[in-house]
């Protein structure tokens, strides 16, 4: 199957996306599942339900909150873009962060289950062999928990390509910028005889997600066997 | 000497002991499963932290509850060996070695593996090897940490017998060998009889009975063990 102009740089596109939200939200997808899998505080059970919020939200009410809070006139998007001159409205970064947002939970909670299933013991030796907190996080916990960081990542990536609602409501659908494989999808389905075209980008993304759940195999392999001798 | 003057309240009882325990050969703290003994293995290493009281290595102050010191567990150079290894599984054994020495001493090290015979395993991820050969590289990894003082919490208490006596064996080297001061925890009186020159007997969070082995066996207080 050859792909189209538009069709290359929809997916390109879509993969950009995809790949700046998961590149940019992954440090602190793991920093906040090791906090709720390993910290006790008072308000845990808040936090953990805030972090949780966007997979229960509909994606439009999430992009709506961005909308408020991020776009040129939102609170935080207001003050980025005077100091800092970044802005999130109608452009593929705005597009990453509302897939972020919404890969968030998904990613959260499966880096949390394998921190979670980390013999905690084996951090306290380290402790007691003279490793501070950082140094056992970096070559204990983060080791150990490859897998389920791994399933997390894959798992937010394919989130963040099939996202649509969120990404609509908050930077539109401008072809080039913001209009990612759903987003054309949708578009196409739009038009008289775009069905075919949308059927397409449909396998497009089907081989995409695949590709990826099938590389996070292999490497979830070749961890385990390396643990397993 | 180990000055241990402590207070936690547990879900049963109260632990509370006060003792010195001299810093050298092997001293073991005895006692039945819930007594107390992992709860001071933990409070000596710092991995937890007594409600009141002082914990002193040497002169140096580990833990001081009425002035607020408490020295975390990285800080304190005391190696702990678990009832399970505890090994990091996704390092090789020269990795698991290695991880708490903070310059390697190619002569100690030599030293060390020679003495538990553990050359053959470097290679070996900890997945490849049998239980007792597990708790020797265990043992081997708190000692390269340098530790002032190691501490045993029931380290042949998952092994099947022949692996005991066999690892019972390098414990003996160990202590004619490197002269390392070791607190060994266990419930088992023969392996007191084997390699302790001092016994604490510990009963429901409260030191019995403090004295040298041979002492402590002869008493009234062991008989029921014996």
């Amino acid at each position: 199957m050859i792909l189209t102009e538009f069709e290359w740089q929809t997916l390109l596109l879509s993969l950009k996306i995809a790949g700046a939200a998961i590149i940019f939200s992954l440090p602190l997808g793991i920093l906040t599942a090791w906090i709720l899998a390993r910290c006790q505080f008072i308000g845990k059970s808040l936090f953990d339900s805030i972090v949780h919020l966007p997979l229960v939200l509909p994606p439009v009410v999430l992009g709506y909150l961005l909308l408020l809070t991020m776009g040129r006139h939102g609170i935080i998007g207001e003050w980025l873009n005077n100091y800092f001159h970044l802005s999130f409205s109608f452009n593929w970064q705005g597009a990453a962060l509302a897939s972020a947002v919404v890969a968030f939970p998904l990613m959260v909670r499966s880096i949390r289950l394998a921190i979670e299933s980390i013999d905690s013991r084996l951090e306290k030796v380290a402790r007691t062999l003279g490793a501070k907190p950082f140094r056992v996080f970096m070559t204990i916990t983060l080791p150990l928990a490859f897998p389920g960081i791994l399933m997390g990542t894959v798992l937010g990536f394919a989130r963040c390509l099939g996202e649509f609602g969120a990404t609509i409501t908050f930077v539109s659908n401008i072809q080039g910028e913001t209009r990612t494989i759903p987003l054309a999808m949708y578009t196409l389905l739009q038009i008289p005889d775009g069905e075919s075209g949308a059927l397409r980008l449909c396998i497009v993304s089907i081989l995409l997600s695949l590709i990826a759940l099938f590389l996070s195999e292999m490497l979830n392999r070749w961890h385990k066997k390396k643990l397993t001798g | 000497m180990l000055n241990i003057n402590v207070s936690k309240k547990l879900a049963s009882f109260v632990f509370q002991f006060k003792h010195e325990i001299p810093c050298h050969g092997v001293t073991a703290i005895l006692g039945v499963s819930g007594s107390g003994k992992s709860t001071l293995i933990n409070l000596i290493n710092g991995l937890i932290k007594p409600d009141i009281g002082c914990i002193k290595l040497n002169q140096t102050t580990l833990v001081d509850t009425e002035k607020g010191i408490f020295t975390t567990p990285e800080k304190r150079q005391i190696g702990t060996v678990f009832q399970d290894a505890l090994l990091f599984p996704h390092y090789k054994v020269i990795k698991n070695l290695t991880y708490g020495a903070k310059s390697l001493n190619t002569e100690r090290f030599d030293e060390i593996v020679s003495v538990l015979n553990i050359g053959s395993l470097l290679n070996r991820y900890p997945a490849m090897l049998s239980g007792g050969e597990k708790q020797r590289i265990a043992i081997g990894r708190a000692l390269l940490a340098e530790p002032k003082l190691l501490l045993m919490d029931e380290p042949l208490s998952a092994l099947d017998m022949p692996r005991k006596k066999e690892l019972l064996s390098y414990i003996d080297k160990l202590v004619n060998d490197l002269n390392i001061p070791i607190v060994y925890v266990t419930h088992n009186i023969n392996e007191v009889k084997r390699i302790a020159q001092h016994v604490a007997v510990l009963e429901q969070g409260k030191l019995q009975i403090y004295g040298d082995t041979e002492q402590i066996l002869q008493s009234d207080y062991l008989k029921e063990w014996l």
